[in-house]
């Protein structure tokens, strides 16, 4: 992507921050109408409706929500954990909507961590999110290798006191490579990831091994790369003691020589930002 | 019915106690007040204490002088006990219906406007239950605190549904109560009791008490005890029969109660208050690792969490709201634990997890950032109080400052965790000397420091408390690459058992926890001898590797730290690796000496 496709580049970046708009605008539209009593499932539906009614007919994976100590993910151990139980919703506390919506061929990837009424824990969790954004984007800028800034969000996370919760996440990752998807009349899902987007990152994953690069960001030796151009869904999760909180949204990486161009959050104006905003501003 | 009449102190226990009589039902009874009477009585809530059997209010002049600060604290002789009178008859003189009676009277004479906060020990519980269940208190009683004396109709509906529906355990139980019930079958004997205790026994009880109870000498019992005693014996004749024959089933408490249970009761099984909360549905739990008479040798914890209550059922909070949810909450609320090495791993985990029983934290490392840190989010999850000192575990004098800072400022510790800690790996005669100096400063003489400090100050309060000592399955699992590590690890251990030894008359407890492979990043900050630096660097990826595959989290070892506490272990390994090593160490120790020699995949 260089500065000679600018045009076309901000065009697609359009794309792509459109729906990622919808997904925030979705998620903060669910948040509200949550109330004591509704279940995990009825959250996760509560999505889907509404980004259906919204022309959503494609999926990267299919909205979650997890609430209660569920956010932290205490004591998952098998994927199946992942998908949307029958836990009901009670005051205080937190929760977690995770969406990835494809929308006129764009995708986005979303995590919206809220609370249900007044919770320290779950608020200091959000404030302290904000150092890692900071740290992904100037170290991605600086060019490390993926598996070196993992560590170092990781080392973050446990001087902040906290469990690195994307660890549990399938392949302990903490960000994927999100691309463009074909449009289709069906649009199947397998274990609630929509099969055209596994199609693309299984290619990426392909090429990718051929050229020592993997669109997953992991831990593992296979991310010991410098930052792969494109676009990345990053989705750093803590945990405390049962309180877990994530955000996750896209961050653009680009061949440009200049270090501001070459990586940047796909859109600042996103409910955490805001958040982390108004703090400042109030104190 | 009651008239009182107010004398000046006339030389009782307390100087500033202001006497008085109160008439009712044909007795006197010796009322006693404490409290600045400047600042008026009738503005802070009255904390009324009913003392046990046999005893008299000088039971609770400990605990009093500490609550007269904040409340206006009242005592009563129960009738037939210390100055007051005795009925006549005493047959019948007794009955819990005429407590009652001596109960109103008493609180119409000090408290005319307001509910009075109720705390009973023994006898005196017992009988505040029955004031607590009745209809007639209704609106006298704002809370009632409970210590060793359960509601007789809770007891008799207890007795009853294990009779009806014997399992072994449940007939366990009734066994187990039965005989820690001796010497309530023993008072049903006419005149013997009596003969005993104004005879031999009492003249004797002061010394069993000190000796089997550990219960400090001092202004109690009073003289007055064989005549208590004689006349207390018609508590249990004149009730306990009937009450367990026919209990009432309607003894819903009124109010909220905080039930303080003695671990170490000798009469009381801690089963009884099994299904309490069925007969008191504001209740609060609270365990306490001491013996029959906590109001003379806990005093301290005591006040503290009478307080607490009074203050929270006067603000209009509904308690419950303000008392931890986390694990042992009833043992570790309101207490102060220090642990040091408490900016990382095993230490930050285990000031969490006393945080969220609701206990009070000293966060201690030498990195102050990471201290202040677990400060903060110890509070964030229901320490009520918790602070982040800064100190090098091995500089003696930093840790006198902070044994003197932390005994003025917070109080005496109640549970002192010494987990500071490095790691150091190499061949022995890798090892320098240096390299020797700088583990055993860390790992030994930290502890020794902090048992020698804040050990002494347990000691000289005499409360009792707990040390908690971070040793490691390395104390018993040599190995040719950790000589001086496991070597500093095995001095903790061997330190821990002495002490235990030592302290264990007085009330302290000491364990040992030996982890084994934890998730921390000692692994990282290791010292490596004998290879060069980017060799150590190397390794330090390695083990932090290896650890972090084996992936055993500290919240696992901080449980096992409370666990330890709680049932006062003294060696407690933790990951099934250490408790492999620590079985093989006692049966197959050759074998273990045979792994020693090999060389670990670094």
């Amino acid at each position: 992507m260089t500065s000679a496709v600018a045009g076309e580049l901000s065009a697609e970046l359009r794309g792509f921050r459109e729906v990622q708009t919808l997904a925030y605008a979705c998620a903060e539209a669910v948040a509200a109408q949550l109330k004591p009593g509704v279940t995990e499932r009825e959250a996760a539906r509560m999505q889907r409706d509404w980004l259906r009614e919204r022309g959503v007919r494609d999926w990267f994976h299919l909205p979650f929500a997890w609430f209660g100590d569920r956010t932290a993910f205490v004591n998952f151990r098998i994927p199946l954990q992942f998908f949307p139980t029958n836990r009901k919703l009670e005051p205080g506390m937190p929760f977690i909507l995770d969406m990835a919506p494809v929308y006129k061929g764009f995708t986005a990837d979303i995590g919206y961590s809220g609370c249900l009424g007044l919770h320290p824990v779950h608020d200091k969790l959000l404030a302290d999110l904000e150092a890692h954004r900071e740290l992904i984007l100037r170290e991605v800028r600086e060019r490390r290798p993926l598996r070196e800034i993992y560590e170092d969000v990781d080392r973050l996370m446990v001087r902040q006191g906290y469990a690195n919760r994307h660890r549990a996440y399938p392949f302990g990752v903490i960000a994927h490579k999100v691309d463009r998807v074909k449009e289709r009349r069906l649009t199947p899902h397998l274990f609630g990831f929509g099969t055209q987007s596994l199609k693309g990152l299984a290619s990426d994953a392909i090429h990718g091994h051929r050229d020592g690069w993997s669109p997953l960001w992991s831990p593992y030796k296979f991310s010991d790369h410098p930052p792969r151009q494109g676009l990345w869904a990053v989705e750093p999760h803590l945990g405390f003691r049962g309180t877990g909180a994530k955000f996750e949204e896209i961050l653009v990486v680009t061949d440009s020589k200049d270090p501001e161009q070459s990586a940047f959050w796909l859109d600042d104006d996103l409910p955490h930002v805001r958040r982390w905003a108004e703090e400042r501003a109030a104190a | 019915m009651t008239t009182a009449d107010i004398h000046k102190s006339t030389g009782g226990v307390w100087k500033d106690a202001r006497e008085r009589w109160v008439r009712t039902g044909g007795v006197e009874l010796c009322v006693a007040e404490l409290g600045d009477a400047e600042l008026g009585d009738a503005e802070r809530p009255t904390v009324l204490l009913v003392h046990g059997y046999p005893d008299s209010k000088e039971v609770w002049t400990e605990v009093a002088e500490r609550l007269a600060d904040q409340f206006h604290v009242v005592l009563y002789d129960v009738r037939g006990h210390g100055r007051s009178t005795a009925p006549r008859p005493l047959r019948g003189g007794f009955t819990l219906e005429k407590l009652t009676d001596d109960f109103l009277a008493v609180v119409d004479a000090v408290s005319p406007d307001r509910p009075v906060h109720v705390v009973g020990h023994d006898w005196g519980s017992v009988q505040s239950w029955e004031f607590v269940t009745v209809t007639r208190t209704e609106g006298r009683i704002a809370s009632f605190t409970s210590m060793s004396g359960p509601s007789l109709d809770h007891f008799g509906h207890w007795i009853k549904k294990r009779m009806t529906r014997p399992t072994p355990r449940k007939v366990g139980q009734l066994l187990g109560q039965g005989a820690k019930s001796w010497y309530v079958y023993m008072l049903h004997t006419p005149v013997l009791p009596e003969l005993a205790w104004r005879g031999p026994l009492g003249k004797r009880w002061p010394k069993i008490l000190e000796r089997v109870e550990k219960v400090p000498s001092g202004d109690y019992p009073t003289s007055s005890l064989p005549q208590d005693a004689a006349h207390g014996a018609w508590l249990y004749r004149d009730n306990v029969r009937a009450r367990l024959r026919r209990p009432r089933a309607d003894a819903y408490a009124h109010a909220p109660v905080q039930l303080i249970t003695p671990s170490g009761d000798i009469f009381l099984s801690e089963r009884l208050y099994d299904e309490l909360e069925l007969w008191a549905p504001q209740l609060i739990r609270r365990t306490l690792p001491a013996k029959h008479w906590v109001p003379r040798t806990r005093p301290d914890q005591l006040a503290a969490w009478i307080g607490d209550f009074v203050t929270a059922n006067e603000d209009g909070l509904p308690a419950k709201n303000s008392v931890a949810t986390g694990k042992h909450a009833d043992r570790f609320g309101g207490q102060l634990v220090l642990v040091t090495g408490a900016g990382s791993g095993i230490g930050r985990a285990t000031a969490f997890a006393f945080a969220e029983a609701g206990a009070r934290v000293v966060a201690v490392d030498r990195d102050a950032e990471s201290a202040a840190r677990t400060a903060e989010m110890s509070r964030l999850i229901g320490a009520p109080a918790a602070w982040g000192e800064t100190v090098d575990v091995t500089d003696e004098q930093a840790m006198e400052k902070l044994a003197e800072k932390v005994a003025t400022e917070y109080g005496v510790v109640d549970v002192l965790v010494n987990n500071a800690g490095i790691g150091l790996s190499g061949s022995f005669l890798d090892t320098s000397a240096e390299d020797w100096k700088k583990v055993l400063d860390v790992n030994l003489w930290g502890v020794i420091h902090g048992c020698r400090l804040f050990g002494k100050q347990m000691a000289e309060r005499g409360q009792g408390g707990h040390i908690v000592n971070t040793a490691s399955a390395a104390a018993y699992q040599p190995s040719k690459v950790l000589p001086a590590y496991s070597t500093s690890k095995a001095a903790v251990l061997m330190l821990s058992e002495c002490l235990r030894a030592e302290l264990a008359d007085q009330g302290i407890g000491v364990s040992a926890i030996c982890p084994g492979l934890v998730n921390t990043n000692i692994t990282a900050t290791s010292r490596f001898v004998g290879v060069d630096a980017e060799e150590e660097k190397r390794r330090q990826k390695r083990t932090s590797r290896i650890y972090g595959l084996r992936n055993y989290p500290p919240e696992k070892v901080a449980d096992a730290v409370l666990r330890a506490v709680v049932k006062n272990q003294a060696v407690v390994p933790v990951t099934p690796e250490a408790r492999g090593a620590h079985l093989m160490s006692r049966f197959t120790p050759k074998a273990l000496r045979a792994i020693a020699r090999l060389e670990p995949p670094l």
